[in-house]
């Protein structure tokens, strides 16, 4: 085996194998703090030893067994250090740890701990990457723009909160569970969009990193609950949407959902995207709102041709949307597809009346900016181009809308 | 497992609890109780009623008021038993509908 190999199979397991050994340890120790070292350390042994010993034949049973005497020696030399380790600091359930199939539920378990309600959005982000996608401190620092040593003292303070204060280590129970979930979807969405829209200067315009981080998260939670809508609702919208990624951007610039080159869409993805969508329509349960984002994206990947459109369509599932949740960005992107069924005049005037709300949103500028400019109303598109420029984050985007204003007459 | 809940009141919003907070409070109390959650609680004065006290230089210095002046301060607490956060945050949340206001919670070590 040459050295592309090894560190093909290293990273292959860091992959598949990272967030079983740390709910796998954190399970066994009652510490996310000491799982997670040994883990990290674990992975340092393979990348030391595989090369010189060769790839174990069962890698996640050797990472397991090496994770496990890391925590061992740890947990030894605190106790000859005098420090007191508590037992089992975590408080957990006591179903027994099974074998094959109890190891999901052990994943879970973590994912649901990382997305506690009583911790930061921002932390529960950074403590999903680290604890369940295997990211380093310094990646999610870079993801999230922030020092190094910042997102080092978050991560560290979490930890610190989920064992004084007795997060518990577990899968919610059935009454708490749809709430918890939609907590858990929130933090991968949040995800997915940071890596699908990057905000600032220096970064690139689509981060794959982040939107396939996200997605592989998302389809391990879909085998986790296959009966969950919402599960199945998120991961068909990250699909539908990262298979027009590479068609998005050209040249360092955006390129609007009508002007892409709908042949260099991943067909595969909205293949996968549209059967999940069908599996949903045929629950004949109601949809929750990623289940109707999703449809809203198989009805635009269904058109050969942004002609092709059926607007209508898409109205009437933006309208269902606004019932489930009657947000002015939501009323946003419902005018955007009144434009096209019943012309810029008629959308213009409902965007005109959310300026209150969005005065301070890039997209609410960009839209009237794109309805002035069809109505011929160069002036005022000329300064909503500049309102929107002025305020938005990502840098193909920016790119994007400043060729627009530049083109207007 | 022990959690303090401290009820916070807000100098600009919040009077004493009125007769219907007080009523709602005793319910709950006696929930904590009969269901093993009761370790203590109670009321406090209000912060122009408290001293603070220095005692490190040998000689106790008293010194009137609370040490911190804040529009917001601890107005009474809880402190309960909970086997773990999610049972402590779901009784904290009746604690805060019963006697009307926000509540912190935070674990003893």
């Amino acid at each position: 085996m040459n050295s592309a190999d090894v560190r093909e199979a290293i990273t292959r397991a860091h992959r598949e194998e990272w967030a079983r050994l740390v709910a796998f340890l954190t399970r066994r120790l009652g510490d996310l703090d000491i799982a997670e070292e040994a883990a990290a350390e674990a992975f340092a042994t393979a990348v030391e030893r595989w090369p010189v010993d060769g790839v174990p034949p069962n890698p996640g049973a050797w990472l397991t067994t090496t994770a496990n005497r890391k925590a061992i020696d740890r947990l030894r030399r605190e106790s000859k250090r005098g420090d007191k380790h508590k037992e089992a600091q975590l408080s957990y359930d006591d179903d027994p740890p099974g074998p094959a199939d109890a190891i999901d539920d052990e994943r879970l378990r973590l994912i649901f701990t990382c997305c506690h309600p009583a911790l930061a959005m921002e932390t529960r982000v950074a403590l999903t990457l680290r604890m369940v996608a295997g990211l380093t401190v310094p990646e999610i620092a870079r993801a999230f723009l922030v020092q190094e040593s910042a997102m080092g003292r978050r991560i560290t303070r979490a930890k610190d909160k989920i064992k004084t204060a007795r997060i518990p280590y577990r899968v919610p129970p059935a009454e708490e569970l749809p709430g918890r979930v939609s907590g858990v979807l929130a933090v991968l969405f949040l995800v997915f969009n940071e890596g699908y829209l990057a905000t600032g200067p220096g970064t690139d315009p689509v981060r794959h990193d982040l939107t396939a981080e996200a997605i592989r998260l998302t389809r391990l939670i879909r085998a986790l609950m296959p009966e969950d809508g919402e599960v199945a609702g998120l991961l068909a919208l990250m699909l539908l949407t990262e298979a027009r990624r590479t068609a998005r951007v050209s040249g360092g610039e955006l390129v609007p959902l009508g002007e892409q080159d709908r042949g260099a869409w991943d067909a595969a993805l909205i293949a996968e995207g549209h059967r999940l969508v069908r599996e949903r329509l045929a629950s004949g349960q109601a949809p929750g709102r990623y289940q109707i984002l999703a449809a809203i994206n198989a009805v635009h990947t269904s058109a050969r041709d942004v002609r092709c459109t059926d607007w209508s369509q898409v109205v009437a599932l933006y309208d269902q949307l606004l019932r489930l949740d009657p947000s002015p960005i939501v009323a946003l992107n419902r005018a955007i597809a009144v434009a096209e069924l019943d012309g810029p005049e008629v959308a213009l005037a409902v965007v005109d009346r959310l300026g209150g709300k969005l005065a301070g949103y890039h997209a609410y500028h960009a839209t009237r900016a794109d309805l002035l400019r069809r109505l011929g109303r160069s002036h005022e598109s000329r300064a909503a181009y500049d309102e929107a420029i002025e305020l938005a984050g990502n840098t193909a985007e920016t790119a994007y809308l400043t060729r627009r204003r530049d083109q207007l007459g | 497992m022990q959690y303090l809940v401290s009820v916070i009141f807000d100098k600009d919003k919040d009077g004493l609890a009125t007769p219907e907070e007080a009523a709602a409070i005793d319910v709950f109390n006696d929930r904590l109780m009969a269901e093993g959650h009761w370790v203590f609680a109670g009321g406090l004065g209000m912060p122009g009623s408290a001293t603070v006290i220095d005692n490190r230089g040998g000689e106790a210095m008293f010194t009137d008021g609370p040490f911190l002046e804040s529009k917001e301060f601890i107005a009474g607490f809880w402190i309960i038993e909970a086997v773990d956060l999610d049972v402590a945050l779901k009784l904290a949340a009746e604690g805060s509908k019963a006697c009307n206001r926000r509540v912190e919670v935070r674990p003893f070590l």
